[in-house]
């Protein structure tokens, strides 16, 4: 057994309605890579939000390195050597490396002989950065080495990591794990919090899994197989979705060498991206955050319109047509950010299922609504997909991450489309919620629509989708079928590989 | 020639003086604005230490004392700001709108025994040899010393804002709050001392207007000064010495379309003193049309509530 | 320990109560000023809120004062409330009715001393089309180079302000009085004069424009699918694009409704209550409006009501100042006031207080 470094005793914390963290213990040895494992709104968050100052516990306390540790802000759990890389909301977009990583300093050397000190350890760890460019411009990868370079600066005893791989490439996670394992090496514990099986059993010799705010179990995830961690994480035994394989029907959707500028400053543009869509096709397309997905969906939408001949519906150009012509034409679209794009937070059910309801299912007459036809539209997409919810009255944010989405989901598909663009469809949704999820969208493709998901869940992508392509800077890799494509290659292909390495790799 | 009997050295000088006011409330609308707050209530907080600044210069005597009182009368103000939207979460726009409404009547009701008083004049700073220089003597070194505080005060705020942790401390809570709290500044606690400087900077532009440069009290003698500032604000990408460009580009404007109403020009007067607000929409229109650099330069956060969930 | 807890629903009880709440702070608060300017606080607040209604000496004439100082901050509120609604924030109303006035009464000096009955409908359009000509500066700067219409909006005023003056000097002094700034009187024009419809009331056509305004303005925010694009602009942008709301449109729509609105308010002034163009014909409606607009809680009905109390204000004003000597600022305050209360207590609509034990583990 390691040396203890830090010790969690009954830590619990209680938010109105919900008890976060229960009577949560365990311990992280000095040098020790341990995982954090669990659901979203397991308690994972709040419990290294404790950790980190961020939050006072209700009951139970710290012992750092045989002394009591109750941190009353971020800075002084810097002071005793613990650091965090965050999964978001961290870096600042409109200023530079050098000053982005001074500000997660207690005490800054003076800005030169910082950025001197940022160019050492990036190259002593091999995460190349360079100090004087703003954080803006950087890719997902870039970002997050500029938060570890952070954190490494300030040599820490513990660093904790909030779903680190989740913005990566798998290349680029292999440089990440190298480097973490080289700081284990060197007596820097971890604390690696992921939803991501395979990652921990290859990473970790520790794992604390946490469910409903409390700790099941704390094992070695090299001695348990994926299926039994799984099983400790979601309290139940999964099911993959399953349908009837189909040929392929005609041509629904195609993009042709389309380049598309973003509308905003910080986005991707879509660059040259040509793509069909068949009746009854799924087809995944992958890609780290950032990389065009949220521009392609809009391109598709309508909020962005595209060339008039470049984007064709059952053969039709669609492309100046705005969001409902499109939706009467028969293409709905679900985006990712459920709350304050595919619904309005503070609207009721109703009024979000005429949100996009209105062009399809005749709830508007001459301009005005029929709220008595849209509130029964609302009802029933409640009761076909499973919304838990106490009536259509509600308001979009007082429902779970999971019951919304369900409820955006199962909106567009009660439009019986012809073709549905869905982003990041089970992105933080519960492991039951999103196989239902799939199992509907799935069920969608059966019945001869085309189906188009965005994920950057390539486990999701690899369950669902027929055929393959990838999103990288901008520019769509070609369509491949997804039946025996190896991570490897895939991995190539979200690199934006298919440019750069010899042709064999990725040979059709 | 009209524009002949017009002398350039005392026009720059008149610039100098009519630049300042709108410089010192758009230098402190500059760094709450960079704080990640937009206050639109300038205008309300100027008129205030106009008022308050007079009457604390004519009961004491002390152009001096006038200015500090203008610069609490903003800054009370601007607290009342920073309860309201800080602390109370209420929307920025509607309590900006609020705060010059308020601070508009307000000043009315304070001032109203203070009308048609000549307050103590503020003297001329002694530049010795400097002020005898030819032209630039006249036109560059024979003002009040509030005209070089204010300038050393936009050289102060470049520092700080560039140079001083203080001010990238600042810079991160205006870009981006959330990540500014996670990293665990008290994003609060920077906004609303940003705010007071703020009102301040404000209360001492209108002190000026009502203590040197009119030299009077009327109710409502702000009018728009405030509302300029904060449109200098924009035209200046949030940088420092380009709201000093912009401020004394405007003074130029302001200060022309007075010497041609003195030297009789054919334009009737209200058509010529309507200038420097059209003036100042089309500047605002060529800045936020993107063709300008820097035009995407507002801080991120910008005008959003914030309220931390843990 | 206090702390702030976001509600999951903001409270209705709150939202009805707390103009209410805030009227009655500020009448506190007002009593206090009042007492500090060494007047009775009880004989000035009763003088403002009852006195212009119930007094037997003053309600005669103060009564039917009511609807003509309502009627235009309510057709003016109705507007900006719309915009309000879209975080469309129109603060130039006054420039929209002193621009509406101006085209109002231009048209009716352009026909005086002609009769007819067609010249009051042409000055009702000319001043819409006035209130909405000088609403779309800010609208397409905005639209076609995203300018701040905050901003120009509100230094059109200003603008406004002098082409005001100019024209009372200038092109409509009234050629048959030499020396005197102002045009002809409006109300000595028979065809052009917005006379009071039934006697003693003060119900004029700007009050009937004010009612249909607000039934449609009503009609629309709660039934028509334009109202709900304003709703989901204001609340979810994104969402609205995704709706498929043209933000452009918006914008143009939300300006040229609240500036033609205003502009009517200016013209049924100008040629009725006000009577002439003149140099202090503005008379600051247009920033009370938006006052009226948040009282009311943007929403139609409310409006008539915080319009009615603050039309109130007016009249009470001026009977304070005739009969106390108040300072005729001190209602400006006082309005100021009334904003400050209910946006500081509209916290407890979407957060609630708690204390929180301070021991920490």
């Amino acid at each position: 057994m390691r040396q203890p470094l830090l010790r969690l005793d009954g830590l619990t914390k209680a938010y109105p309605g919900v008890l976060a963290n229960d009577n949560v213990s365990f311990e992280i040895g000095i040098g020790q890579m341990h995982a954090l494992l669990g659901e979203n709104g397991a308690g994972k968050s709040t419990l290294v939000k404790m950790i980190y100052g961020l939050v006072k516990p209700d009951k139970g306390q710290m012992v750092l390195r045989d002394l009591p540790y109750a941190p009353a802000q971020p800075s002084e759990a810097r002071k005793n050597g613990v650091a965090m890389v965050f999964q978001h909301f961290s870096l600042f977009d409109a200023l530079d490396v050098a000053e982005n990583v001074a500000l997660g300093m207690e005490n800054p050397p003076a800005m030169r002989d910082l950025a001197k000190r940022i160019r050492d350890v990036s190259e002593e760890y091999g995460l190349p950065l360079d100090p004087n460019r703003l954080v803006g411009d950087l890719s997902a990868g870039e970002r997050q080495r500029v938060e570890i370079v952070r954190c490494l600066l300030q040599d820490p005893k513990l660093l904790i990591m909030d779903e680190p791989t989740s913005v990566l490439t798998p290349q680029e996670v292999e440089i990440l794990f190298r480097t973490l394992r080289q700081l284990s090496s060197e007596g820097t514990a971890i604390l690696y919090i992921s939803h991501k099986l395979e990652e921990i059993r290859a990473l970790c010799d520790e794992a604390t899994i946490l469910r409903g705010g409390k700790k099941v179990a704390t094992c070695d995830p090299r001695e348990k197989s994926a299926r039994e961690l799984a099983e400790l994480m979601v309290g139940q035994i999964l099911t993959p979705p399953e349908r009837a394989a189909k040929p392929r029907g005609d041509v629904l959707l195609s993009v042709e060498n389309l380049s598309l500028k973003s509308n905003n400053p910080f986005g991707t543009s879509l660059k040259d991206i040509s793509f069909q869509l068949h009746a009854g096709e799924v087809l995944g397309i992958a890609g780290v955050a950032g990389n065009g997905q949220d521009e392609l969906l809009l391109m598709l939408s309508g909020e962005i319109p595209s060339p008039s001949g470049q984007v064709k519906l059952k053969s039709q150009p669609i492309g100046q047509l705005g969001p409902n012509a499109r939706r009467v034409r028969g293409l709905v679209t679900a985006p990712e950010e459920r709350l304050g794009h595919a619904a309005a937070p503070d609207m009721s059910l109703t009024a979000n299922a005429l949100l996009s309801g209105a062009a399809r299912k005749g709830l508007v007459k001459n301009g005005f609504i029929d709220w008595k036809k849209t509130d029964t539209f609302a009802r029933e997409i409640i009761a076909k997909f499973d919304v838990r919810t106490p009536g259509s009255h509600v308001l979009a944010r007082a429902l779970s991450g999971g019951n919304l989405q369900k409820f955006v989901i199962g909106r567009e598909i009660e439009l019986a489309p012809d073709v549905i663009v869905v982003n990041q469809p089970t992105w933080g949704v519960d492991a039951s919620a999103a196989a239902f999820i799939r199992q509907a969208l799935l069920d969608l493709a059966s019945a001869g629509a085309g189906v188009l998901v965005i994920s950057q869940d390539l486990d999701e992508l690899l369950e669902v989708a027929d055929s393959f392509a990838a999103l990288n800077e901008g520019r769509l890799t070609p369509v491949r079928p997804a039946k025996g494509l190896t991570v490897e290659e895939i991995g190539l292909m979200m690199g934006g590989a298919h440019d750069m390495h010899p042709a064999h790799e990725v040979a059709e | 020639m009209i524009l002949g009997s017009i002398n350039p050295a005392v026009l720059m000088a008149a610039l100098m003086v009519a630049a300042t006011p709108i410089l010192l409330a758009a230098i402190g609308e500059l760094v709450v604005e960079k704080s990640g707050v937009l206050n639109l209530g300038v205008e309300g907080m100027m008129i205030m230490g106009a008022c308050l600044g007079f009457i604390v210069a004519v009961n004491t005597g002390s152009p001096f004392l006038g200015f500090v009182g203008a610069a609490f009368a903003g800054m009370a103000l601007s607290l009342l700001f920073a309860l309201l939207t800080q602390a109370l979460m209420t929307n920025q726009v509607a309590s900006g709108l609020a705060l010059t409404l308020f601070g508009l009547g307000l000043s009315a009701l304070l001032g109203q025994r203070y009308v048609g008083i000549t307050p103590p004049r503020t003297p001329k700073l002694d530049l010795g040899p400097l002020s005898d220089i030819p032209f630039l003597g006249r036109a560059i070194f024979s003002h009040d010393i509030m005209v070089y505080l204010t300038i050393a005060l936009v050289a102060a705020v470049w520092w700080f804002l560039k140079y001083s942790r203080a001010g990238m401390i600042l810079r991160a809570v205006g870009e981006n709050h959330d990540a500014a709290h996670a990293l665990g500044y008290h994003v609060k606690r920077v906004r609303v001392l940003a705010i007071m400087f703020g009102g301040a900077c404000a209360g001492l532009g209108g002190a000026y207007l009502s203590l040197i440069r009119v030299p009077q009290w009327t109710e409502g003698m702000t009018v728009g000064a405030g509302w300029i500032a904060l449109a200098l604000v924009v035209f200046a990408s949030w940088r420092p010495w380009r709201a000093m460009a912009g401020a004394y580009l405007f003074g130029g404007i302001v200060v022309l379309q007075l010497n041609l109403q003195a030297a009789g020009v054919k334009i009737p007067v209200e058509y010529l003193s309507m200038s420097p607000y059209l003036i100042t929409i089309a500047v605002l229109v060529f800045i936020s049309s993107g063709k300008a650099r820097g035009s995407s330069n507002a801080p991120g956060s910008l005008n959003r509530p914030f309220h931390a969930s843990s | 320990m206090i702390r702030l807890e976001k509600r999951k629903e903001p409270s209705k009880f709150w939202r009805i109560a707390n103009p209410f709440l805030a009227v009655a702070l500020t009448m506190i608060a007002g009593g206090i000023m009042f007492a500090m300017l060494g007047k009775d606080p009880i004989t000035a607040i009763r003088l403002i809120f009852f006195d212009p209604i119930f007094s037997e000496t003053f309600g005669s004439y103060s009564r039917p004062q009511l609807l003509i100082k309502s009627a235009p901050l309510i057709l003016i509120a109705v507007g900006l409330a719309i915009g309000f609604k879209a975080n469309i924030w129109n603060i130039g109303a006054e420039g929209q009715y002193i621009i509406g006035a101006l085209f109002g009464a231009g048209v009716a000096l352009a026909f005086f001393p002609q009769p007819g009955w067609y010249i009051f409908p042409l000055m009702v359009i000319a001043g819409a089309f006035g209130g909405f000509l000088w609403a779309m500066i800010p609208a397409i700067l905005k639209t076609r180079f995203n300018t701040n219409e905050i901003l120009v909006s509100l230094l059109l005023v200003y603008v406004a302000e002098k082409i005001l003056a100019a024209m009372a000097l200038g092109l409509m002094r009234n050629p048959d009085i030499a020396g005197f700034p102002g045009s002809r009187d409006l109300r000595r024009y028979e065809a052009a004069y917005n006379a009071e419809l039934i006697s003693g009331t003060g119900i004029h056509w700007g009050v009937v424009a004010a009612l249909i305004a607000v039934i449609f303005a009503y009609a629309m925010m709660t039934r028509h699918m334009l109202g709900y694009h304003v709703q989901l602009a204001g609340q979810a942008p994104r969402a609205a694009r995704f709706g498929g709301v043209s933000p452009a449109r918006l914008v143009v729509i939300c300006l040229g409704i609240s500036g033609a609105l205003a502009g009517l308010a200016g013209m049924f002034e100008v040629s009725g209550p006000g009577g002439q163009v003149r140099i202090e014909f503005a008379s600051g409606y247009g920033f009370t409006a938006i006052i009226v607009a948040f009282l009311g809680r943007l929403n139609p009905i409310g409006i008539v009501l915080a319009g009615l109390l603050l039309g109130l204000t007016y009249i009470g004003g001026e009977l304070g100042q005739m009969m106390l000597q108040l300072p005729g600022a001190a209602i400006q305050v006082f309005q100021g006031m009334l904003l400050f209360f209910l946006l500081a207590l509209d916290f407890q609509t979407n957060y609630r207080i708690r204390l929180t034990q301070g021991a920490r583990a």
